[in-house]
């Protein structure tokens, strides 16, 4: 038996500093492990609840590992093609330009097979929230090879690491867009330790405020983790992205106000 | 007082689209259908309803903008030509998946591949049996005069609407481009938000307090509910079958030949009609204004009155197809057709009859 | 100075073990179990009393599994 540590008699509702939001179902995550998915989920559901506006907000789930993420968020949802969501949001905020609408989607679903909605979803300057989940890979398809791959890293469709002189160059599609002049805030941060967690969720809450303003797309890019694409532990995971993501896709702000942040070297 | 205009057909169209109360137009430039949005952009219906008219970056992009405004319960079409709606199949499908109603008009050009801009009904197959993957239907309307690029697209939504299903209407560029005399309908309103919710239950209207949240997908794994899933559309498609089969008749209560085309081809097919006639050949014509669902029943029963069937239609030979099943080979059913934009004579047409039904 | 007084319950039918809560607590309060739950998942248990409320444990979690209390005494 393991010894309890239970302070039963400090758990009243004063006391109380963090539970899992209403704006989550009670569906248990089908993410792997430690997933950035779940945590990222969690935050944008938090920002829905403090912000109030359960019943505003329509989003837009991708296909990737967060198709069915409706399952978890208990608020309207629409399921979109493999890279549509941004035209499924186009559409639902110019019928409901009063609603908060959000896009979810992987890097394969946003940078891949939906560039040219993506692009121009922001170029447009529709008034909506993307958030993009970058982990580098196809978590969803077994790990395959992803427009944000970093070069000579390996997955399973590029098994000796990504060549980029045969594969191609990762895409920076967050720097990309941020050039845009439809994109109002642009942002890129991470999920795996609470400072970061913390920082992500005050740049997800800015992202749903900045509808508004009606000023364009508020972008925010997770660099996030796939363990199970990564085979690593998520632990492991969480430092082998520190150690090479971060670096290729550095955090913080690109775009403020529209304007770019401008990056003392 | 009627309201008479002289209008294209996609002019028609798209006046009929302000008219019936559309929420949002999302579009895609292809030639020859352009005039929908030129005409739409220059009408401003945003001032003149609240309508959202939209240039997307693609018709894959234009076609999921239908399926984002439809799913929030709104009246949403879009319109192209062949090509154009190649691309849409992926969204077409998702659409009909999810069940949800919205408004596809084709008008449609000669293929395969970049073809012609030429008139055409070579993509009867794509609208009737499929298009995209899966097991799933459109409702297909036929117009064949501008009044019915006008008229069917309060119908279209009607029906898109009645079935949660998404309504096309297979035009060509003859009937897209022809100007003719059209008797415009009045202004219907547009619902408010408060309606919609009322009438459409299933719409992502944004979650309301208290009430189950509302979720558009067409995804479900598990096979046992994917199948049942599966058999309610396919429900849906029999009760569609038995009440919404539309066609007309002209000259076939004593006719000994029968001419069956849709669309554009049903006009030359008229006028082939009438020349035979004043030669004293009884000739009928059977024009289905649904391709699907498709008159099986009315081909049935004139197949035991005439004495063969010509289908003409303006490709290689696809609603021939239906005609022989609906006919169930009882007598003879041949196919005359011209096509890369090729259109016959009403000439050329009775003389097809008299050649491979009358003489062989 | 009023002494903080933390304490967490997780849920560990819904912990998948992942251990990054685990990673994040600075007092050293979590560990994994040597159990498994009814999903075959070892999962996050408190190995001491430190805990000071911080919740940074929680906000790391992906599957939202931990609550936090927090008290002056
Ligand atoms: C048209 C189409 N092509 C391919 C697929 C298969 N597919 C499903 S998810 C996916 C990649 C998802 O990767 P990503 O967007 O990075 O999401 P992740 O799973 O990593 O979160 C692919 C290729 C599909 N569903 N539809
Ligand atoms: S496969 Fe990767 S992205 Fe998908 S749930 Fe697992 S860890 Fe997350
Ligand atoms: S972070 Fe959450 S899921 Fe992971 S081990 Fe801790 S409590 Fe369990
Ligand atoms: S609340 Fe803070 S101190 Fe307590 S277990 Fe969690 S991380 Fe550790
Ligand atoms: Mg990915």
């Amino acid at each position: 038996m393991t010894q309890n540590f239970d302070i039963p008699e400090i758990r009243t509702p004063e006391n109380l500093v963090y539970k899992k939001t209403s704006v989550l179902t009670d569906n248990v995550l089908h993410y792997c492990p430690g997933c950035g998915h779940g945590t990222t989920h969690r935050l944008i559901a938090e920002v829905i609840e403090e912000m109030g506006i359960q019943s505003e907000v329509i989003g837009v789930a991708p296909v990737g590992c967060s198709v069915m993420a409706y399952n978890y968020f208990d608020i309207d949802m629409q399921e979109a093609a493999h890279g549509r969501a941004p035209a499924l949001a186009t559409a639902i905020k110019r019928v409901f330009p009063e609603k908060f609408v959000f896009t979810y989607q992987g890097d394969g679903d946003l940078a891949a097979i939906g560039t040219g909605e993506t692009i121009h979803a922001c170029n447009r300057g529709e008034n909506i929230t993307i958030i993009f989940i970058n982990n580098a890979i196809y978590g969803m398809t077994g790990g395959q090879m992803a427009p944000t791959t970093l070069p000579d890293m390996p997955t399973s469709t590029c098994p000796y690491g990504r060549d980029v002189k045969i594969m191609g160059n990762p895409l920076k599609i967050t720097e990309l867009l941020a050039m845009l002049p439809g994109t109002y805030y642009v942002t890129r941060q991470a999920v795996h330790s609470p400072a970061l967690v913390r920082r992500a969720k005050k740049a997800i809450r800015m992202a749903f405020e900045n509808q508004k303003l009606d000023r364009g797309v508020s972008f925010i890019e997770i660099v996030s983790n796939c363990n199970s694409g990564w085979k690593l532990t998520p632990v492991q995971a969480i430092k082998w992205l520190e150690e090479n993501m971060l670096p290729f896709y550095p955090l913080g702000d690109l775009k403020v106000n529209g304007e770019l942040v401008k990056k003392s070297e | 007082m009627k309201e008479l205009r002289l209008m294209k057909g996609n002019e028609a169209f798209a006046e009929a689209a302000i008219r019936a109360g559309a929420d949002a137009y999302f579009g895609y430039p292809i030639t020859p259908q352009s005039e929908v949005m030129e005409y739409l952009m220059a009408e401003k219906p945003y001032e003149r309803t609240g309508m959202i008219v939209l240039q997307s970056e693609s018709e894959l992009g234009a076609i999921n903008m239908v399926y984002g405004a439809a799913a929030c319960g709104k009246r949403a079409l879009t319109s192209s030509s062949s090509p154009g709606i190649s691309l849409m199949q992926e969204g077409i499908s998702y659409i009909a998946g999810s069940e949800l109603p919205c408004l596809i008009m084709n008008v449609v050009r000669g293929g395969p591949g970049l073809g012609t801009i030429q008139p055409s009904q070579s993509d009867y197959f794509q609208a009737t049996k499929g298009g995209g993957h899966g097991d799933y239907r459109l409702i297909v309307l036929a117009p064949s005069s501008v009044q019915e690029m006008f008229d069917f697209v309060s119908l279209g939504f009607e029906l898109a609407f009645k079935y949660r299903n998404p309504v096309m209407m297979l035009s060509d560029g003859v009937i897209g481009q022809m100007m003719e005399k059209v008797e415009l309908s009045e202004q219907q309103g547009r619902l408010t938000n408060q309606q919609i919710d009322e009438l459409y239950p299933w719409a992502t209207t944004g979650k309301k307090p208290g009430k189950e949240r509302r979720i558009i997908t067409s995804l479900e794994l598990d096979p046992g509910r994917q199948e049942k899933h599966n058999l309610k559309l396919q429900e849906k498609y029999r009760k569609i079958e038995t009440t919404e089969v539309r066609y007309e008749t002209l000259h076939c209560d004593d006719a000994e030949y029968l001419l069956v085309a849709f669309g554009s081809s049903a006009r030359i097919c008229q006028k082939a009609m009438d020349l035979g006639r004043s030669k004293g050949i009884k000739i009928g014509l059977m024009r289905p204004i649904t391709l699907y669902p498709f008159p099986y029943s009315i081909i049935e029963q004139l197949s035991k009155q005439v004495k063969g069937i010509l289908v003409v239609e303006l490709n290689a030979g696809q609603m021939i197809e239906d005609v022989r099943l609906g006919s169930h080979d009882r007598i003879k059913v041949e196919h005359y057709g011209r096509f890369g934009g090729m259109i016959p004579s009403p000439v050329d047409v009775l003389y097809a009859m008299e050649k491979q039904i009358i003489g062989g | 100075m009023a002494k903080v007084q933390g304490d967490v319950v997780i849920d560990i039918e819904q912990c998948k073990g992942c251990e990054l809560c685990n990673v994040a607590c600075p007092l050293n309060v979590l560990a994994i179990s040597a159990e498994v739950n009814s999903k075959g998942y070892h999962y996050a248990i408190k190995v001491n009393g430190n805990c000071n409320g911080c919740s940074n444990c929680a906000v790391v979690c992906p599957d939202g599994v931990i609550t936090v209390y927090r008290a002056k005494v």
